[in-house]
């Protein structure tokens, strides 16, 4: 059982790895053989060169952005699943404030941005608060949805057993919704720094607290292409990690009974 | 009788009475009148009357649409009749819960809670009622021991059967020590040997602690085996066809099943059950 589990995490590893080496290769190549000025399309050396030259700054600005990103998220995720809550309450509440929260979501971010950075003085809030509005969605929806989806059989069984209202909610539409609000999670992590990357672009702050939207701009009128890509390898890579962390962490929680996980524990 | 009334037995009302006789007992349900007619109109009971005594295992068998499910889910109070009402213990259902006057139900699916191991989920009426942990877990470790899962205490349900789901569920409803336990084609989804094996272990369970059953079933042979009495209902309207009591030594076990009483109760039951399905025609004219 285990050489075959190794070997499996070995070729999902590997298999991805390599097709991004032979991806560069053949980038790396083309560049030089075409001779392709680097202020047009910079071969990756070029960007890896950029990336280690201006760590320090581009290492700054993605802390900045990092910091947006999560404050972002954490007040989707209380705000969402509040509201979710609320939601679940009672049918009117729904009916009534659902079709605002969809106007929310179809809004889109880089029209109300300017707005928003008008209206609260404060740039890194402004900034919070657009990537906020992007990352809330997912959340309301798929908690809602969590919440509601309890086994019928389940919820009559609570009802003849006489459970209190808050005793329903902890013992079974929690947990009945938990599969649903990681999933809202993982595509909410990703939202968040779209939402960031996106509002710092509209704000297009300069100075010590601007971040890697910043630095593409910024690149982008200094002809500096390839800090523009190291920027954006750092925001991909920040994206992929936050959606790792999000598998892992639904994993941890769900595998004994969600995921196929099945097996006699010691 | 002076002797009696001066025994000091302030704190227990029912017993300061009088001696009561075995068959004195108040029936633990009566169906007075009941019917249910649903939202849409249909009309799933005509009027009802049935008793059930203690200790009874009483049987609800008729083709679909026959309201027995109707009929035990009005006795479990889950749904209310339209007309008519129900006793249990004489009383209404306010005071079901309350001492030795509980009742369970299990469902036709385990509905078990997938996130939570066997145990937690035979304890979940406990908890529910407020039983501290220390009282419960005896309690509960007994009730899964009864159906046979003590080695899967800790396992999750997705990690056991139909059947030993099943076995979880009746657990679940031993636990809180019901006095009346209502069934709904528990055992509908099971396969022949399965079901057998629930079966046998389920007159035990009865024989053992003379708990009041009430069951509905779709198969003859289930309904034999297991009942001192079987109603059998009709459709269009819902409504009691006929009664049949089986009147056999306990517990029962495979030499019942394999006897000639056996297969002539199933196959009286069986014509009957024909009968109720389709009318004979001379019923059929006004």
């Amino acid at each position: 059982m285990k050489p075959l589990l190794q070997s499996e995490t070995f070729v999902r590893i590997a298999a991805p790895l390599a097709v991004g080496v032979a991806l560069l290769a053949v980038w790396e190549i083309g560049c030089r053989l075409g001779s392709i000025p680097v202020y047009l399309f910079p071969k990756p050396s070029d960007i890896l060169a950029s990336l280690i030259k201006n760590g320090p700054s581009l290492l700054r600005a993605l802390l900045i952005t990092l910091r947006i990103t999560l404050q972002a998220f954490a007040a989707a995720v209380v705000l969402g699943t509040l509201i979710a809550f609320m939601f679940v309450q009672s049918r009117a509440v729904e009916v009534s404030l659902f079709p605002y929260a969809v106007l929310l979501q179809v809004t889109p971010i880089v029209a109300i941005a300017p707005l928003i950075i008008i209206l609260v003085k404060n740039t890194q809030l402004s900034l919070t608060v657009c990537a906020t509005l992007v990352a809330l969605f997912p959340i309301i929806s798929n908690t809602t949805l969590g919440l509601r989806s309890v086994d019928p059989g389940l919820a009559s069984y609570f009802r003849m057993n006489r459970a209190s209202r808050l005793k329903t909610l902890v013992r079974l539409r929690i947990p009945s919704a938990l599969p649903y609000f990681f999933g809202g999670l993982r595509i909410s992590s990703g939202l968040a720094l779209i939402g960031a990357v996106v509002a710092e672009f509209v704000a297009g702050t300069g100075g010590r607290s601007s971040g890697l939207a910043y630095e593409i701009l910024d690149a982008g009128f200094q002809l500096d292409i390839p800090r523009m890509f190291a920027a954006l390898f750092l925001i991909t890579i920040t994206g992929v990690f936050l959606f790792g962390a999000m598998v892992g962490l639904s994993n941890l929680a769900l595998s004994n009974w969600h995921e196929s996980q099945i097996g006699t524990e010691a | 009788m002076k002797s009696l009334m001066n025994a000091p037995l302030p704190s227990d009302p029912v017993n300061a009475h009088t001696t009561r006789r075995a068959d004195d007992r108040p029936p633990a349900v009566e169906v007075l009148s009941a019917e249910k007619v649903f939202a849409n109109g249909t009309r799933a009971l005509a009027p009802i009357d049935l008793t059930i005594a203690e200790g009874e295992f009483l049987t609800l068998i008729g083709p679909s649409g026959c309201g027995k499910s109707t009929l035990l889910k009005l006795i479990a109070n889950l749904i209310q009749p339209s007309d008519g009402r129900i006793l249990w213990w004489r009383g209404d259902f306010g005071q079901v819960g309350q001492g030795d006057r509980s009742l369970a139900f299990v469902f036709q699916e385990p509905t078990l809670m997938p996130w939570a191991r066997v145990e937690t989920n035979v304890r979940l009426p406990l908890d529910l009622a407020g039983v501290p942990r220390g009282k419960a877990d005896p309690r509960v470790s007994d009730a899964i021991a009864r159906v046979g899962l003590s080695a899967f205490a800790r396992h999750y349900p997705r990690q056991l059967s139909g059947g030993m789901k099943m076995r979880v569920s009746i657990a679940r409803a031993l636990a809180t020590d019901p006095n009346l336990l209502l069934m709904d084609e528990p055992f509908g989804a099971l396969d022949e040997f399965s079901r057998n094996k629930l079966d046998d272990d389920l007159v035990k369970l009865w024989w053992e602690r003379k708990l009041t059953t009430v069951f509905v079933t779709h198969s003859i042979y289930e309904a034999v085996f297991l009942s001192t009495r079987i109603v059998v209902l009709a459709a269009n309207p819902g409504r009691i066809f006929r009664t049949m009591t089986i009147d056999e030594p306990q517990p029962r076990n495979q030499d019942f099943r394999d006897s000639a009483r056996f297969a002539a109760y199933c196959r009286e039951l069986s014509t009957w059950l024909a009968e109720a399905s389709f009318p004979p025609a001379s019923g059929a004219t006004p």
